[in-house]
């Protein structure tokens, strides 16, 4: 057992009176990489809007290390925010900026390099990601992978500590996403970072996935977590066999 | 293939139900009522669907099944699928397969009145509470502006400006000339009566300058960019852009909201100072074409009525327009829901919001100037 890094507690999520999930309890250690999965609508993006902080608990707290997130004063709170990087579900790059721009802004804002420097630290962290040369690049001018893999680029911008993906792997074909998936293991071992990840995709929860939970929509709580492996192979709840076992039959 | 057919035939308490013909959803789907009227005509505790006749189909019969089962259901018939062919078996269990959410259907019962007033009245107030809660962060945000600490790209700024500016410039020229020829056509249709044709001047000069000058700028520049701001933030509301600025720790009132204010507060003042000249050479066009008024004369007797007091209420008033367009587009555009038809609702919420807002400010300021005698 590692050191717990962040510490969800009694957490109920809802839209307005609309109860989503309930009573979530579970910790990911550090250098965790945390796998939230369940089936489509179920609150997985949900549950992670709730971990960056976009959406405020109906109940329950989450902590990272020894800070209670839910409760951080702005300041403390915006401090907690910068050692997050976050990829959304459609990359969110800033449209109106190009791709060294959108990697830039955040290094511009809480470091004091200079924008020469800049620019070169944005030209790597593009190289990583396989889109050296798109440096001039606006997002409307590349696909819908490679935005996505830019976005993932300016999550990676500040080195943080924690790194949330919304379903990385959605609109990249299989070799693409295999190699996300070896920079995500990459990544945590040269930054050390933590990863919470939001998937759908077997081959990516199996290769990459230390810890993970399972939310279910009908009991609205999570029914399960472990190691994806370990469930796979003593898990007894059915939804849980369904889930991490289909396509074995077809 | 004849058209859809059901007919029914009745063995003891079993309803047989034989479907038979090509269904197609172009021919419309079949009633129920023959089925309801067998079913009434005995007592009935099963219905065996028999599917032998049956030639292509499509959603039409699917339809008409889920409508039978929700019928027997209610009279707690047990309905027997074995006749059917299997693909439709399948596709009906297919749908059957995920429960109904909870509270996902929307209620289409009409909800008595009293019913309907109170939570509209909560909403109100609660979009009340947020204006004036967004108006604050604004305020605060342009303090943050002098203390150094706000954080956005000066060259976001340059391109607001220019946006607002000068790009501005054909519209609010059109627009200003014209106001101007109508005030002066309207008046001297009057003073032409009592030949005193050269106070147009006066009237044109004064009308611009004090109020319509920074009003028709006002309107414009809310219908042009006030619902430019709206449109753009909430499209990045929908593609999460402002989520993303959140989370990096970059307030999106500082770096999307302020460099818009401030680029119209600049930028109206100045429109306004170029439309009262464009208005006023409307009104000269009228004066000096209709009126037979010389240029000197028109120009001296302009001179004469416009102090610089009314030059600068009105500017005064079109920087405070600027700020409350500035603020009603973003408002409406952070406020946008997360789809393409809510970030038109917004654009659409800018443009009233805006002009309403500026309406109420004239109001406003004539009373104030009027007491503090300006
Ligand atoms: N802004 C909102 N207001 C009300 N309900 C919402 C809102 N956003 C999402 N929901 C509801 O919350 C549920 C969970 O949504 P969420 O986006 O978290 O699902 P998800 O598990 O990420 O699904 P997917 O795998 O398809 O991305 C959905 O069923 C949706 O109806
Ligand atoms: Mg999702």
């Amino acid at each position: 057992m590692g050191e717990a890094h962040i510490t969800v507690r009694n957490l109920t999520m809802a839209y307005g009176s609309f109860v989503l999930m309930r009573d979530l309890d579970f910790t990911v250690d550090r250098g965790d990489v945390f796998i939230i999965m369940g089936g489509s609508g179920c609150g997985k993006s949900t549950l992670l809007r709730h971990l960056i902080g976009l959406i405020q608990p109906a109940k329950g707290e989450i902590w990272y290390g020894d800070h209670n997130f839910t409760a951080a004063e702005p300041e403390e709170r915006e401090a907690m925010l910068r050692r997050f990087g976050v990829l959304y579900q459609s990359g969110a790059l800033w449209s109106s900026m190009t791709l060294a721009e959108n990697i830039g802004l955040p290094l511009g804002e809480f470091t004091d390099l200079s924008p020469k420097e800049i620019r070169e630290v944005a030209s790597l962290k593009l190289a990583l990601v396989g889109l050296k040369g798109f440096e001039d690049y606006f997002p409307s001018q590349i696909s819908g992978g490679m935005q996505k893999r830019a976005g993932l680029a300016r999550a990676m911008a500040l080195d943080p500590e924690v790194l949330f993906f919304d379903e990385p792997s959605a609109g990249l074909d299989p070799i693409s996403s295999h190699l996300l998936d070896q920079l995500i293991l990459e990544l945590r071992d040269s930054l050390g970072a933590t990863v919470v990840v939001v998937t759908h995709e077997l081959a990516s929860i199996f290769a990459i996935g230390s810890n993970s939970v399972f939310l279910d929509p009908g009991t609205k709580t999570m029914i399960a977590s472990g190691p994806p492996r370990e469930l796979l192979a003593h898990h007894d709840d059915p939804r849980v066999q369904e889930f991490l076992r289909r396509g074995e039959k077809g | 293939m004849s058209s859809a057919s059901v007919d029914t035939e009745r063995a003891g308490a079993t309803l047989h139900l034989r479907i038979g013909g090509s269904w197609d959803l172009e021919a419309g789907i079949p009633t129920l009522d023959s089925f309801a009227a067998e079913l009434g005509k005995g007592p009935t505790d099963r219905v065996a669907l028999v599917g032998d006749d049956l030639g292509a189909w499509d959603s039409s019969l699917l339809t008409y099944l889920v409508r039978l089962d929700a019928l027997c259901a209610q009279s707690q018939l047990e309905v027997d699928r074995s006749g059917l062919p299997e693909g439709v078996r399948r596709l009906l269990a297919l749908a059957e397969a995920v429960p109904e959410r909870s509270g996902a259907r929307g209620d289409a019962v009409d909800e008595p009145l009293l019913a309907r007033i109170g939570p509209a009245t909560l909403t109100s107030r609660d979009a009340g509470r947020e204006m004036i809660a967004f108006v604050g962060e604004a305020t605060l945000s342009f303090g943050r502006l002098f203390t150094g600490s706000a954080r956005f790209r000066r060259s976001d700024l340059l391109v607001f400006i220019q946006q607002a500016g000068a790009e501005a410039l054909p519209i609010v020229t059109l627009i200003s000339f014209l106001v101007g020829l109508i005030l002066a056509f309207v008046g001297a249709v009057q003073l032409q009566q009592f030949g005193a044709s050269i106070y147009v001047a006066d009237l044109v000069g004064i009308a611009m300058v004090r109020e319509m000058g920074a009003m028709m700028t006002g309107i414009v520049m809310a219908g042009r960019t006030g619902a430019a701001y709206a449109a753009q933030l909430g499209s990045m509301k929908v593609t999460q852009e402002i989520d993303a600025l959140r989370t990096m720790g970059i307030a999106p009132l500082d770096f999307l909201v302020l460099p818009r204010m401030i680029a119209l507060a600049i930028m109206m003042p100045l429109l306004c100072l170029y439309a009262d000249v464009v208005g006023i050479l409307g009104g000269a066009a009228v004066g000096i074409g209709m009126l037979d008024l010389s240029p000197t004369a028109y120009y001296l007797q302009t001179n004469a009525a416009v102090t610089v007091g009314h030059l600068v209420g009105g500017i005064f008033k079109a920087s405070v327009y600027g700020v409350l367009i500035a603020l009603a587009g973003c408002l409406r555009g952070m406020q946008s829901g997360n789809s393409s038809s809510a970030v038109g609702e917004a654009t659409t919420n800018a443009v009233v919001t805006s002009i309403v807002a500026i309406i109420v400010a004239c109001g406003i300021f004539a009373v104030l100037f009027y007491v503090l005698g300006i």
